[in-house]
């Protein structure tokens, strides 16, 4: 094992404040369960889990509420238990309704019913089949913990034909405040050390690298620490502090330096598998220990905050809840953001409960918000000079606001990786981000009608 | 009525939710800053019709920016400071001493004809202030090319006291060079801080250098386009044999390879681009000089290659990261 | 001398030459057209608007002449459009009935909660996908003018947070109705008067809380006009839907309604 620089450095990119300094000397804190949780049956990427429980039902802790529904779907369980007071749809981060199941967690249990927590038998990963693991990371419900929520176990098994040959780590966390993942390498590195093992097995013989931003010293050296005695070819890879660093692509760029091609190429493409380092604590503990993954480390920060915390609350717990737990706020924040500033949700209400991918609750003061305003573009040139995607941003944005659509997709909108990095450098204030993200939902959309209407051709044939 | 609001009532909008700060208004001061040892240049050798030149310009630019909106029905855009930056720079491009009443028809040319009519700041395919240059060139050639001496400071107290304008008028260096003499240029010391005949604001390139790694150094501007600019001009003239330092040093080329051509509007949006683009302006430059009637044609060749700038751009698409060609 | 007439001559050569070409590609380069395209596009409005679902009006034309299309679809040109085209195509026209666009939502920035502050792309869509758009009631209408960026005679204003029909402008097409995120957008007939103002099928007091002037389902229009049996409004959960097939014609409805959603001819003239 190695700790070495960053060989390879991408085009473009920018340097947001990081405010981390808000959350960064805190420690994981358990939060203790909610009065009522709201458990969406979407937390992840792919189709939303089928519910099996219905209003009235008594469920305990790490009881299944929702099944996996489809190829590309996880399950979903009680994060504690509780009475079902509601299954009704509900407003998730990102805007979208998805059912949710919303339990009274201070209902007691009624007579007769096993209060104790379900859990899974705990598996020897030595010994343990490859089949095994990857039912067991399908069973504890875990998708991509770092904001995505790819199901996991669809991740580790790679399509005939294509092998993992680099496993990537990954633990940049370039998103400005959040400190959820510096904490868990921090505290929690011999989770991240057997996890990697685990996966190691389940993907076949592959190198390793895991990316830290240099900004985290302390936690690559916990790392180091934690795989002081590691076998075969892994490397601690420390990238320079960049947006949009943890960016699969890039990281995979910045730390094997391979390109992966333009959508619809995966990483596996090109032979690597990149996960953040709380799914990999997670697949341990879900291995090791049996544990469901109901509950996740998500950073609450921001100027408004009284007290920036890095809290391990229960899945489904309210941003109102969460605030509360951090000491409420100390002015009326101007805007709430679910997830980092650059990538983040604003989101409209309190109301709206954490997920698996949750990884961090932001709560800022008017000082610390802008508004994006409908100027002209002035042609500055530090969109293009920023996208890490080398895209023609500027353009791209004129085309859309002129509605031309078919023209953003000739200038590549669709390889637009959403990072923000035009609108933040942007002096016009322009929603470039926006633009391209309205571009990329319409030729979705158009796609989505030609496929549909292509099959209804087939069909009537 | 009072709109109604949840308690909650946040600010709802798309990502990314931190912005970097900058913004166009301070894009302009940047370049307001940038002119001022220039301007205090022009004034220094020129003297008082510099000062009144430079008022009218930026004072009737502004009154055009601001009419041409109340006349469009659009918000005053005055704050961004653009206005202010075109009637400066015209005036940094007009002879001192040119009846003030041209440069203030100049100025609504520059603001109105060639921004305003296309939308205002960010929708002009020519930089106004080179294209008002240019029409006043052909309007007004008689004025428009009577320079005066420089004020010789301390050295010729009779000059210094004098106000007829008209007794003072020259030729300029390039007006030399179009002729072949070049035994009459200034040297290189009076070339480099602008002691010549010339515009209130190309004459010294010593000051323009220092606003242009100011420029450089708050990146308002990226090297690409003066450096390839300079590096044509530079190119052609030697392959001609004329001499080097007196095309990059005298006429419009200083101030055009680092305040004109950098405009980000009418030029191209890739470094590439940028590439061509300050090339492209260097040779036409240096061909209208050399083979045209007119003894400058930095104005020209800008122009013409701000016509050129968005098939630049097409040309110069940057390549996706990730994408095959 | 010689100068003006080698010059008339040379013109005079070069378009004879350039005559015989022309004729020659006439006669065997020419695309063969059925001539009642050229009849039917002439008939059509030309407005393009699309609203047929075809690339305008020579591309309904086509469809028409080719049978792909049926007639009447041009709700721009009416019937006397449909009948014209009948008559060129040699078939009997259908009557249609003049349909007009109508936002079927009444929140003004007054009477409906806004949760949020949407700072982006001034567009309908856009906002419904920032955070679900920032209008309380998820039925509502944004204000952000997609349907007025689309309407080919820009017809629909937004005035107050609110897209509003003028009914005079309006040609039918049936654009803003496919361009509206919340789908709130409906043709109905011209001559109905009568309409309720509200999409939000949910409960009273669900519907309180987000709009002062919401549908809460009391069915007291139903009762006013006659009761269950004379079928002039249907209900979609707590939402009172007019059956434009059998419109009420008593104002005096719209007066007792205790939401305040309904309204006499709400259709809004924009002044142009």
């Amino acid at each position: 094992m190695k700790t070495v620089k960053s060989a390879f450095k991408f085009k473009g990119g920018v340097h947001p404040d990081y405010n981390k300094e808000l959350a960064r000397a805190k420690a994981i804190e358990q939060m203790p369960v909610p009065a009522e949780l709201v458990v969406s049956m979407s937390q992840h990427l792919g189709a939303p889990a089928k519910c099996v429980v219905k209003p009235g039902d008594y469920v305990v802790k790490g009881q299944l509420l929702g099944e996996k529904n489809g190829f590309i779907s996880v399950p979903v369980h009680a994060p504690a238990s509780g009475l079902v007071k509601a299954v009704e749809p509900r407003q998730g981060p990102a805007g979208g309704k998805a059912p949710a199941v919303v339990l009274d967690t201070t209902a007691p249990a009624p007579e007769g019913v096993d209060a104790s927590p379900r859990t899974l038998p705990p598996l020897d990963w030595k010994t343990a089949t490859r089949e095994e693991l990857l039912a067991r990371v399908n069973d504890a419900g875990i998708c991509g913990m770092g904001g995505a929520g790819f199901p996991t176990c669809v991740k580790l098994n790679p399509p005939p034909g294509k092998r993992c040959e680099y496993l990537i780590l990954n633990g940049a966390e370039c998103e400005p405040y959040l400190c959820a993942d510096h904490h868990l390498m921090l505290e929690r590195a011999d989770r991240v050390r057997v996890g990697v093992e685990i996966m190691r097995k389940v993907l076949g013989e592959c190198a390793v690298r895991i990316a830290i931003e240099a900004n985290k010293p302390d936690a690559i050296a916990a790392m180091e620490k934690a795989f002081a005695d590691v076998a075969g070819n892994v490397e601690i890879v420390v990238l320079p502090v960049l947006y949009p660093q943890g960016s699969e692509k890039h990281q995979i760029f910045a730390t094997v330096g391979r390109v992966v091609p333009e959508p619809p190429a995966l990483p596996i493409d090109v032979g690597c598998v990149v996960e953040n380092v709380g799914t990999v604590a997670a697949i341990a503990n879900a291995v090791e220990r049996g544990e469901i993954l109901l509950s996740r480390v998500t950073t609450v920060s921001g100027d408004a905050v009284a007290e920036p915390k890095n809290v391990e609350a229960p899945l489904g717990t309210k941003y109102a809840d969460l605030l509360a737990f951090c000491g409420g706020a100390k002015e009326h924040p101007a805007k709430v953001i679910s997830g980092g500033t650059m990538m983040g949700f604003a989101v409209p209400h309190l109301e709206i409960a954490t997920t698996k991918t949750t990884s961090g609750l932001l709560f800022l003061s008017p000082r610390r918000v802008f508004q994006y305003s409908s100027q002209a573009c002035v042609n500055c040139g530090r969109c293009v000079r920023a996208c890490p995607m080398n895209l023609n941003a500027a353009e791209i944005a004129k085309a859309v606001e002129a509605d031309d659509v078919q023209d953003a997709e000739r200038l590549h909108v669709m390889t637009c990786i959403e990072c923000g990095a035009c609108s933040f450098s942007c002096p016009a204030y322009r929603p470039i981000t926006q633009f391209c993200r309205r571009a990329k939902n319409s030729i979705r959309a158009r796609i989505a009608a030609e496929k549909a209407a292509a099959a209804k051709a087939a069909a009537a044939k | 009525m009072k709109p109604k609001e949840t308690a909650e009532h946040y600010i709802l909008s798309s990502s990314p939710h931190a912005h970097a700060r900058c913004s166009v208004s301070r894009i302009m001061l940047d370049v307001l800053i940038a002119l001022l040892p220039t301007t205090a240049a022009g004034i220094w050798f020129f003297g008082m019709p510099a000062v009144w030149t430079i008022a009218t310009c930026v004072a009737t630019c502004l009154a055009a920016e601001s009419l041409c909106r109340l006349a469009m029905k659009r918000e005053n855009t005055v704050g961004d400071l653009s206005a202010v930056v075109t009637g400066l720079l015209l005036a940094l491009n007009l002879p001192a001493g040119i009846p003030l009443w041209m440069a203030a028809v100049g100025s609504v040319f520059a603001i109105a004809v060639c921004k305003q009519v296309f939308g205002g700041l960010g929708m002009n395919p020519f930089n106004p202030a080179l294209a008002a240059r240019a029409f006043m060139l052909i309007s007004f050639t008689g004025p428009m090319t009577t320079w005066m001496r420089p004020i010789a400071h301390g050295c010729d107290a009779a000059t210094h006291a004098t106000d007829a304008v008209d007794a003072m008028t020259c030729a300029t260096p390039l007006a030399f060079i179009k002729k072949g003499d070049y035994s009459q240029l200034p040297d290189l010391w009076n070339l480099l801080i602008g002691n010549m005949p010339g515009c209130i604001g190309e004459v010294s390139a010593l000051a323009l250098a220092i606003g242009a790694v100011y420029l450089l150094w708050r990146k308002v501007i990226t090297w690409h386009v003066p450096v390839a600019f300079l590096a044509a001009t530079a190119v052609f003239a030697a392959l001609v044999g004329a001499p080097i330092h007196a095309h990059l040093l005298t006429g419009g080329v200083m101030i055009g390879a680092c305040f004109m051509a950098t405009d980000y509007v009418t030029s191209p949006i890739t470094a590439k681009g940028k590439l061509i683009f300050g090339v492209g302006c260097g040779v036409l430059c240096m061909a209208i000089r050399r083979y045209g009637s007119y003894p400058e044609g930095c104005s020209f060749a800008i122009l013409i290659m701000n016509a050129v700038a968005p098939l630049i751009n097409r040309w110069t698409q940057p390549k996706p990261f990730g994408a095959k060609k | 001398m010689s100068a003006i007439l080698l010059a008339v001559l040379c013109v005079a050569g070069i378009g004879l030459v350039a005559a015989v070409a022309l004729a020659a590609a006439d006669k065997y380069l020419s695309v063969k057209e059925d001539p009642r395209i050229g009849m039917i596009t002439a008939a059509l409005p030309g407005a393009n608007c699309g609203g047929c679902g075809f690339a305008g009006c020579d591309g309904y034309a086509r469809a028409l002449v080719a049978g792909t299309a049926p007639n009447g679809a041009c709700a721009a040109g009416g019937d006397a459009c449909a009948a014209e085209i009948a008559k060129i195509l040699g078939v009997e026209a259908a009557a249609t009935e003049k349909r007009v666009a109508l936002v079927k939502c009444c929140g003004t920035r007054s009477e409906a909660i806004r949760v949020g502050d949407y700072n982006g792309i001034c567009d309908c869509n856009v906002a419904a996908a920032t955070a679900g758009g920032d209008k309380g009631c998820a039925y509502g209408c944004l204000g952000y003018g997609a349907c007025a960026n689309v309407c080919p005679k820009h017809a629909i204003s937004v005035v107050d947070g609110l897209a509003k029909v003028d009914k005079r402008l309006c040609i039918g097409c049936g654009k803003c109705v496919k361009a509206c995120p919340k789908h709130i957008i409906e043709l109905v007939p011209a001559a109905a008067t009568i309409h309720v103002l509200c999409a939000n099928p949910d409960k009273g007091p669900a519907v309180r809380k987000v709009c002062g002037v919401g549908c809460m389902g009391c069915h007291l229009c139903e009762r006013n006009s006659g009761g269950k049996e004379a079928n002039h409004f249907a209900f979609q959960g707590f939402l009172a839907k007019i059956n434009y097939e059998n419109p009420p014609t008593d104002e005096q409805i719209v007066a007792k309604c205790p939401a305040k959603c309904m309204s006499v001819d709400p259709h809004f003239e924009t002044g142009h």
